[in-house]
């Protein structure tokens, strides 16, 4: 499906092994929230999503961007086969969550900016834009079971 | 959706009227018109028509205090900005064919990054009347320079990217939001003439 050449392979190995998974799900996913706010509508059972405070200090949010990361790390870790591992991930999205799948660029735009944040000048545009890549395919992969 | 607001000679007026401190200034609003047995007489009222996503007051407060923040780097921003958005984004070169390095930290990417920032802080002056600030800036992008308005969302992003590396602790949620809304407005006033 998609071509990876071995720089942006490591490229992208490279960013992800320094993205500690349990601070940067939860920082990404509540910035998400309360960015664009009409995303909170699929988190009703959530708890306290009101306000900014409410979201950074929710437990259920912080654990639903673990998840989100832990998918992505599956997926550095096959870049060869995304597709086929957000096969049933993206079923379930559509069909059982019903959730936008605009929302999936939302959200890998936000992470990229959190994970700018962490690396700082680090994050040079070459990277970027492995890094983007990498994330156009995954969300391409999240919308694939839509119709 | 639409808001309204008495014209300045009437809301002397609605003060005679009502205890302006116990009311809104919608709501007291209501009242003068419906004392004066008027609901919409356009000669007392100036009617905004709210576009979407409209920035409230907080959201500009919070827009000026950050830029006051920047305004030291915000030429460094805005090279890096457009640097990152030649990158990542390969086909918005297609504008600056004329360029002869179009790599990061190149001269023309440099200049022209300095250029944009200068533009955007000027915005945040006029930010109670994006579209008439931005009026010229509008009628250049839509008839000579003919950028895709598509493109303005591609640059707010890589300039949000840049003030999260420059301004980790700064770049709070808060602060992204209130900057989102910002430059989602302001590329809407820049496509105000493209038809």
């Amino acid at each position: 499906m998609v071509e990876w050449t071995d720089a942006e392979k490591s490229t992208i190995s490279a960013v992800w092994v320094k993205v500690d998974i349990n601070e940067v799900g939860p920082l990404a996913l509540a910035r998400v929230l309360i960015v664009y706010p009409w995303t909170q509508r699929y988190f009703s059972s959530f708890g306290d999503v009101s306000t900014p405070a409410a979201i950074m200090g929710n437990p259920k949010v912080a654990a639903h961007g673990k998840v989100v990361c832990g998918a992505l790390d599956k997926a550095v870790k096959n870049m060869g086969n995304i597709l086929a591992i957000y096969k049933s991930l993206s079923e379930t999205h559509a069909n059982k969550l019903f959730v936008d799948p605009d929302n999936f660029r939302v959200l890998a735009d936000v992470l990229t900016i959190v994970i700018a944040a962490k690396f700082g000048a680090a994050f040079t545009p070459e990277i970027q834009a492995t890094w983007q890549k990498f994330m156009k395919v995954v969300v391409a992969a999240m919308g694939s079971r839509y119709f | 959706m639409y808001s309204f607001k008495l014209k300045p000679a009437h809301r002397q007026k609605r003060h005679l009227l009502c205890d302006h401190t116990a009311l809104s200034p919608s709501a007291s609003a209501v009242v003068y018109l419906t004392h004066r047995r008027l609901t919409s007489r356009q000669d007392l009222i100036q009617v905004n028509q709210r576009s979407k996503m409209s920035l409230t007051a907080k959201d500009k407060s919070v827009v000026k205090a950050f830029w006051g923040k920047i305004s030291g780097k915000a030429d460094v921003v805005g090279a890096e900005a457009l640097g990152r958005m030649l990158t990542a984004y390969p086909q918005t070169k297609t504008y600056f064919s004329h360029w002869a390095d179009l790599s990061p930290g190149s001269a023309p990417v440099k200049k022209h990054g300095s250029t944009i920032m200068g533009a955007i802080g000027n915005a945040v002056g006029v930010i109670d009347d994006l579209v008439g600030g931005l009026s010229a800036l509008s009628d250049l992008h839509a008839f000579k320079l003919r950028v895709d308005p598509g493109n303005f969302k591609i640059l707010s992003h890589n300039i949000l990217v840049t003030l999260a590396i420059h301004f980790p602790t700064d770049f709070t949620p808060e602060v992204h939001v209130a900057v989102d809304k910002f430059l989602a407005a302001l590329s809407a006033a820049l496509a105000d003439k493209y038809r």
